[in-house]
C-alpha cells in the first residue's frame, strides 16, 4: 500500500519533471533564441531594393523639342493638316540592355514670321544663322529648323544642309513631306544623338560587337576632368625648349573650357620634363634621311613617360595628359608612320581616354658648328590646333561622320558650337544614370551578400531615403528621366550629376566598413559559454523523455 | 643604424630674403651643391642642396592670409625609398645628370643619419618686392659611418660614400659646386689632403666659425678636362688624435617626466653655452588633444630662479579638432641651463581610436626652438646670392648673430591601453555566470525527489566506521 502510493507520488514527480524540461526548451527556443539574436544583430537600415531593381529596367525617352519652320515657297504640297500643327516622332535605340532607350522628337511645324523672313533673306547662310540665333529658342537640348525653297542661294551648291553654330540648322526643302522627313531625321541626329553615340555612351555595359571601334575612345563622363599640358625634353644639353602655355591656353584653350563649365569641373596645369624618354628607338630611314615611330610601336611609348607625369595620384578627376615631345638631337626628326607607312601629317597620335602626343622636331641649324644648346621658341598656334582637336575627339565631338551634303559651320572663338555642347550633355546625361543604377545596384548586390556590415542611416539616405544617400541618388536618377521625358535637358543632366555624386558616396562611404571584420562564427564562438551549458541539459532531458515515452508505449502489452 | 627623417614643408608667410640675380635668361634658374665635412667622430657629413626658382604669378593678391597658415607634424615615420623618390622627381635633370647621380638609394639609406627635407617659399624678384618668383630647396643629408666600417681608417672619397662618381652636369644648372671643409681643427699643422686639388678655395663663416672649404666647380671647363670623372679623395696625412666633440651654443634636449599613468610633465632643457651673451629664443610646442596640458603648472627656470617669458601664446586644444599650442618667447642668459615643465593628464581615447600596437605609446611632434644666436667670430656681410646654399637659407641679417632653428627629439608617451578583448572577455564570463545560475535552477526544477531508504550510509561514513575499526570503537 505504502509502496503503491510511493509508486504514485513518484509517478507524479516524474512528470512535474518532463513538463519543467519541456517548459525550459521552449522558452530556450521562443524567448531565448530570437532574443538573442535580436539583440546582437548589426543595424542595417532598410534599402530600397526594389526601386534600385527598378532603376536597372527603367526605360529611358529622350525628348527632343524641335520646331520645323518653313520659310516661304517651301511648304510641301502634301501635307496633312494646315499649318502649324504638331507632330512626334519616336525611335526605339537598341543597345541591348534590360531597358530600352527611345528618342522622341516632338516636332512643332510652323511657318516663318516676318523677322525670320528678313533674317532669311540675308546673302550667305552665316549672316542668316547669326541673324536667327537673336529671334531662338536657347533651351539646351532643343531645335530649330528653317526649311528654305529648292532654290534658295543661301546653301551653296550641292550642300542640302547647313547646320550653324547655336542650335539651328537651314535644309533645302524636297518634294514631299516624307522626303523632308527623312533629310530632318539626318540633320537632327547629327546635332543631337545617334544609337551610335548613346551606344558608345553605354560602352561599359554594352557587348563589345554593337559598338564602333571610336565608341572606347571617348572619356567616361565624371564631374571634373584634369588637363596637363606636359614639355618633354629629353635632350636639355642640345635644345633650350621655351613654350608660352599660359597665353597659349589662356588664347585657345580657356573659351573651350568656359564653354565646357556646364559638364564638368576642369583644371589645367603644366609642366616641363627633362630627360624623359620615350620608351621606343626610333627607326632610322635611310631615304628621306629622317627618324620613323611606325604605329604599331606607339603603345610602348606611353608607359616609360606616364610614370614621370605624377599628377594622376594627386587627382580625384581623370587626367587627360597632352604631352609635347622634342625629340633628342641624335633622333631628330622624328616622324611618327601611320599603318601603311605614310607619316602623319599633324606628326600626333592620341591614346583612348588618356590624352595626346605630339611630336615637334626642331630644326637642324644651318651651320653645324651652330652653338648648343639650340633655343627653340615652340609655335603654340600649332601645338594647340593638334591638342584641341584631340580634345575634342577625347571628347566624342569629332565632326567626321557627317554626310557630305552638309556644311558645318566652324565653332569660332568658342571652339564648340552649341548643339556640339547639346551633343555631350545628351550622351553624359544617359551614361550618368546608367552608372548611377550600376553603382546602387552593385552596392545593394554587396551589402545583401555580407551580412556583418552595418548600414547607418546616412548611407542610406544617400541612395534615397531610408539609405539617406542611397535615398538621394534614387530619387535624383528618377527626377533625370522624368526631366529627359520632358525634354528639359539641363535640369535632367543637374539631376544625373546629383545621383552619381550621392551614389559615389553611398557606395565609399567608411561606415560601411567598420564591422565588416566581425563574422558570424566569431559570434558564435563568444556565446559558447552560453549556449553549451543551456543546451546541453535541455538536449539530455529531452532525450530522456523521448526514450521514456518509447518506453511506456512498449510497457501495458508487457504488464498484462 | 638609427635613420631619422625629418620631411618638413615650409611655407614661409611672407617673402624671404634674397633676389634674384639680373640678366637672367631662363625662367626657372637651378642651383645644385653638395657639401662635404668630416665630422669630429670620423664620420661624413653629405648635404645635397639644390634650389630651383621660377617666376610665377601662384600668388595672386597682395600679401598672406593668415588664415591659411598651417603648420603639421608628423612626429615618425620609417623612411625608405618611397620617401627619395618623389623627392628625387622635383629635380629638373631628375637622377640623371649633375650631383643628383649620386643619389642612389641603397647607400643612402645605408647610413648612420638620414635628413630629407623640401622648403618651397616665396622671394622678392627686386628691392621693391612687387613680384615674387618661387623657391624649391630641397635638402638631403647623410651620415656616413666610416670609422667602423674601414677598418678604423678615416679616408674617405665619393666612389667609397656613393658608389659612383660625378660624370656630367646637369645641363639646366646655373651653378654646380662641390665643397669640402678642410679647415684646420688646431691651427699649426694641416691634417688634410683632397685630390684632385679644387678649383678654388672658399673661406666663410658659418654658424659662428671659421671655416674653409674646398670647391670644385663642375660647370668650369677645367674640372672635366683631366679626367673623365670626378671622385674627390681625402685623406689623412697622419692619424687624427680624437678631437674633442665642439659643443654648440644653442641646443636643447626633451623629455617625458612622471610616473604612473595619471600623470605626467613634459621637460624642456635649453642650453646657452655662449660665454657672454644672453639671447632670446622662440619656443613652439603643439602637443596632442589627448595628452591635456595644465597650464598653470607651466614653471621656467634659470639657474634656480624663475625666468619669466617675455611672450606667451596659448591657444588650447579641442578633443578630435585641434592639438594644443604654445608659444613663448624666452630670454636665455649666458652660460645657463633653462627648465621648462608642464604638467598634463592622460586622456582616454575611444576605442576605436588606438591605432594597431597601441602599447607602443604615441608620438608626441618635437618643439621647434627658433633664435638669432649671437656669434663669436664676427662675420662679414656677404652677398646672398654669391655665397654657398647652405649659407643663404637663413642668412643673417646683421654680422653680429645667425638664425638656428631646432627641431627636439620627438617624445614617445603611453596611454592608458584598454584591454581590447575586454568585451569578449566579459560576454564569456556573464555567459558562465547565467549559464552556473540556470545550471541549478534546472537541475532544482527537473529533477525528480523521492524518498529513499537509508543504505549502509555515504562514503565518509564507511570511511569513518573503517577508522573506528581500527581504533576498537563501535562504528556509527
Amino acid at each position: 500500500m505504502v509502496a503503491a502510493v510511493a509508486l504514485a507520488a513518484d509517478e507524479a514527480e516524474r512528470a512535474r519533471g518532463r513538463r519543467a524540461a519541456l517548459s525550459f526548451a521552449t522558452i530556450a527556443v521562443v524567448l531565448g533564441l530570437p532574443l538573442w539574436w535580436k539583440t546582437t544583430e548589426t543595424y542595417r537600415a532598410a534599402l530600397p531594393y526594389a526601386d534600385i531593381d527598378g532603376l536597372a529596367q527603367q526605360p529611358v525617352q529622350l525628348v527632343v523639342p524641335m520646331a520645323v519652320v518653313f520659310g516661304p515657297g517651301s511648304v510641301p504640297g502634301d501635307l496633312p493638316r494646315p499649318l502649324p500643327f504638331r507632330d512626334v516622332q519616336e525611335m526605339e535605340i537598341s543597345v541591348n540592355l534590360r531597358a530600352s532607350v527611345t528618342s522622341r522628337y516632338e516636332m512643332r511645324y510652323r511657318s516663318t514670321t516676318g523677322q525670320e523672313e528678313a533674317a532669311l533673306a540675308a546673302a550667305t547662310a552665316r549672316e542668316a544663322d547669326a541673324a536667327l540665333h537673336l529671334l531662338q529658342d536657347t533651351t539646351l537640348g532643343s531645335l530649330t529648323m528653317y526649311v528654305v525653297p529648292e532654290t534658295s542661294s543661301l546653301l551653296p551648291q550641292g550642300i542640302n544642309v547647313y547646320v550653324g553654330k547655336h542650335r539651328s540648322a537651314l535644309v533645302r526643302a524636297v518634294g514631299s513631306l516624307a522626303a523632308l522627313k527623312a533629310r530632318l531625321r539626318e540633320v537632327t541626329q547629327v546635332m543631337s544623338f545617334t544609337a551610335g553615340s548613346i551606344a558608345a555612351a553605354l560602352s561599359d555595359r554594352v557587348p563589345d560587337s554593337q559598338l564602333s571601334p571610336d565608341a572606347r575612345r571617348y572619356l567616361k563622363s565624371s564631374l571634373g576632368y584634369e588637363i596637363t599640358f606636359s614639355l618633354l625634353n629629353p635632350d636639355p644639353k642640345s635644345h633650350t625648349v621655351d613654350w608660352d602655355i599660359e597665353g597659349a591656353v589662356n588664347r585657345y584653350v580657356r573659351p573651350v573650357l568656359d564653354k565646357l563649365s556646364l559638364v564638368a569641373n576642369f583644371s589645367v596645369d603644366s609642366q616641363i620634363l627633362y630627360y624623359a624618354v620615350l620608351g621606343v628607338t626610333p627607326r632610322y630611314d635611310k631615304e628621306s634621311s629622317s627618324f620613323l615611330l611606325s604605329a604599331h610601336s606607339l603603345p610602348h611609348v606611353i608607359n616609360p613617360v606616364e610614370a614621370r607625369l605624377g599628377s594622376s595620384a594627386a587627382s580625384l578627376y581623370p587626367v587627360l595628359n597632352f604631352l609635347l615631345y622634342v625629340p633628342e638631337r641624335s633622333h631628330s626628326p622624328l616622324y611618327i608612320q601611320d599603318k601603311d607607312g605614310a607619316p602623319v601629317s599633324t606628326n600626333a597620335f592620341h591614346s583612348p581616354r588618356w590624352g595626346g602626343i605630339m611630336v615637334y622636331n626642331v630644326e637642324a641649324p644651318a651651320s653645324p658648328q651652330a652653338s648648343l644648346p639650340l633655343h627653340v621658341d615652340v609655335d603654340m598656334a600649332r601645338v594647340m590646333e593638334v591638342f584641341l582637336a584631340q580634345l575634342r575627339l577625347l571628347f566624342g565631338l569629332s565632326r567626321e561622320e557627317v554626310p557630305p551634303e552638309f556644311l558645318l559651320e566652324g565653332p569660332g572663338n568658342e571652339g564648340l558650337a552649341d548643339w556640339e555642347l547639346d551633343h555631350l550633355l545628351w550622351a553624359h546625361t544617359v551614361e550618368n544614370i546608367a552608372t548611377v543604377s550600376t553603382t546602387l545596384t552593385s552596392l545593394a548586390q554587396l551589402l545583401d551578400k555580407i551580412g556583418n556590415i552595418v548600414i547607418k542611416d546616412d548611407v542610406a539616405s544617400e541612395v534615397g531615403l531610408g539609405h539617406p544617400e542611397v535615398y538621394q541618388a534614387v530619387a535624383s536618377v528618377q527626377s533625370a528621366v522624368t526631366k529627359l521625358s520632358l525634354g528639359n535637358l539641363h535640369a535632367a543632366f543637374q539631376a544625373s550629376k546629383e545621383a552619381v555624386t550621392s551614389s559615389e558616396r553611398a557606395f565609399f562611404d567608411p561606415s560601411l566598413l567598420h564591422l565588416l571584420y566581425f563574422p558570424d562564427d566569431q559570434k558564435f564562438a563568444i556565446y559558447i559559454p552560453l549556449f553549451l551549458p543551456m543546451a546541453v541539459p535541455i538536449l539530455l532531458s529531452l532525450a530522456k523523455i523521448v526514450r521514456e515515452t518509447r518506453l511506456r508505449k512498449k510497457e501495458p502489452t508487457k504488464m498484462d | 643604424m638609427a635613420a631619422v627623417l625629418v620631411l618638413l614643408l615650409l611655407l614661409a608667410a611672407g617673402p624671404g630674403p634674397g633676389r634674384a640675380d639680373a640678366g637672367r635668361e631662363r625662367r626657372d634658374a637651378l642651383r645644385e651643391e653638395l657639401l662635404l665635412s668630416p665630422l669630429p667622430t670620423g664620420d661624413v657629413a653629405a648635404t645635397f642642396q639644390f634650389r630651383t626658382r621660377w617666376d610665377a604669378d601662384l600668388q595672386r593678391g597682395s600679401g598672406t592670409d593668415h588664415h591659411l597658415l598651417r603648420y603639421a607634424v608628423l612626429p615618425r615615420e620609417v623612411v625608405c625609398t618611397e620617401n627619395l623618390t618623389p623627392w628625387k622627381k622635383l629635380l629638373p635633370c631628375g637622377s640623371k645628370a649633375g650631383l643628383a647621380v649620386l643619389l642612389k638609394a641603397e647607400r643612402l639609406f645605408h647610413s648612420s643619419y638620414h635628413s630629407q627635407a623640401v622648403h618651397i617659399r616665396p622671394i622678392c624678384r627686386d628691392a621693391s618686392c612687387l613680384a615674387v618668383s618661387w623657391e624649391l630647396r630641397q635638402t638631403l643629408t647623410v651620415v656616413f659611418d666610416f670609422f667602423s666600417s674601414g677598418q678604423g681608417k678615416k679616408d674617405w672619397s665619393l666612389f667609397k660614400m656613393f658608389s659612383r662618381t660625378l660624370t656630367e652636369t646637369c645641363p639646366l644648372a646655373s651653378q654646380s659646386k662641390v665643397y669640402v671643409d678642410i679647415s684646420p681643427k688646431n691651427k699649426e699643422n694641416e691634417l688634410l689632403e683632397v685630390s684632385p686639388p679644387p678649383t678654388s678655395v672658399h673661406e666663410a663663416i658659418v654658424q659662428g666659425d671659421k671655416k674653409t672649404y674646398a670647391v670644385y666647380d663642375l660647370l668650369s671647363p677645367s674640372l672635366f678636362n683631366t679626367s673623365r670623372s670626378l671622385n674627390v679623395q681625402l685623406k689623412w696625412q697622419r692619424p687624427q688624435d680624437s678631437s674633442e666633440m665642439p659643443i654648440p651654443i644653442l641646443h636643447a634636449q626633451r623629455y617625458v617626466g612622471g610616473y604612473g599613468l595619471q600623470t605626467g610633465e613634459i621637460c624642456t632643457l635649453i642650453y646657452n653655452t655662449h660665454p657672454y651673451r644672453a639671447f632670446p629664443v622662440i619656443l613652439l610646442e603643439t602637443v596632442p588633444w589627448y595628452l591635456r596640458l595644465y597650464v598653470h603648472t607651466l614653471t621656467i627656470i634659470t639657474k634656480g630662479k624663475e625666468n619669466k617669458p617675455s611672450y606667451i601664446h596659448y591657444e588650447p586644444a579641442q578633443d578630435r579638432r585641434r592639438p594644443h599650442l604654445l608659444e613663448m618667447l624666452i630670454q636665455l642668459p649666458a652660460n645657463s641651463v633653462t627648465k621648462i615643465t608642464i604638467q598634463f593628464e592622460r586622456a582616454l581615447l575611444k576605442w576605436t581610436e588606438y591605432p594597431p600596437d597601441p602599447n607602443h605609446g604615441f608620438y608626441v611632434g618635437s618643439s621647434v626652438l627658433s633664435a638669432l644666436v649671437p656669434s663669436v667670430t664676427a662675420m662679414k656681410n656677404m652677398d646672398v646670392e654669391q655665397s654657398p646654399l647652405f649659407t643663404s637659407l637663413f642668412p643673417s641679417s646683421d654680422g653680429s648673430s645667425y638664425f638656428v632653428r631646432l627641431y627636439t627629439e620627438p617624445l614617445l608617451v603611453n596611454l592608458p591601453t584598454p584591454d581590447f578583448s575586454m568585451p569578449y572577455n566579459v560576454i564569456c564570463l556573464t555567459c558562465t555566470v547565467v549559464a552556473v545560475c540556470y545550471g541549478s535552477f534546472y537541475n532544482l526544477l527537473t529533477r525528480t525527489f523521492h524518498v529513499e531508504e537509508p543504505s549502509r550510509g555515504g562514503l565518509a561514513k564507511r570511511l569513518a566506521n573503517v577508522i573506528r575499526k581500527f581504533r576498537g570503537v563501535p562504528p556509527l
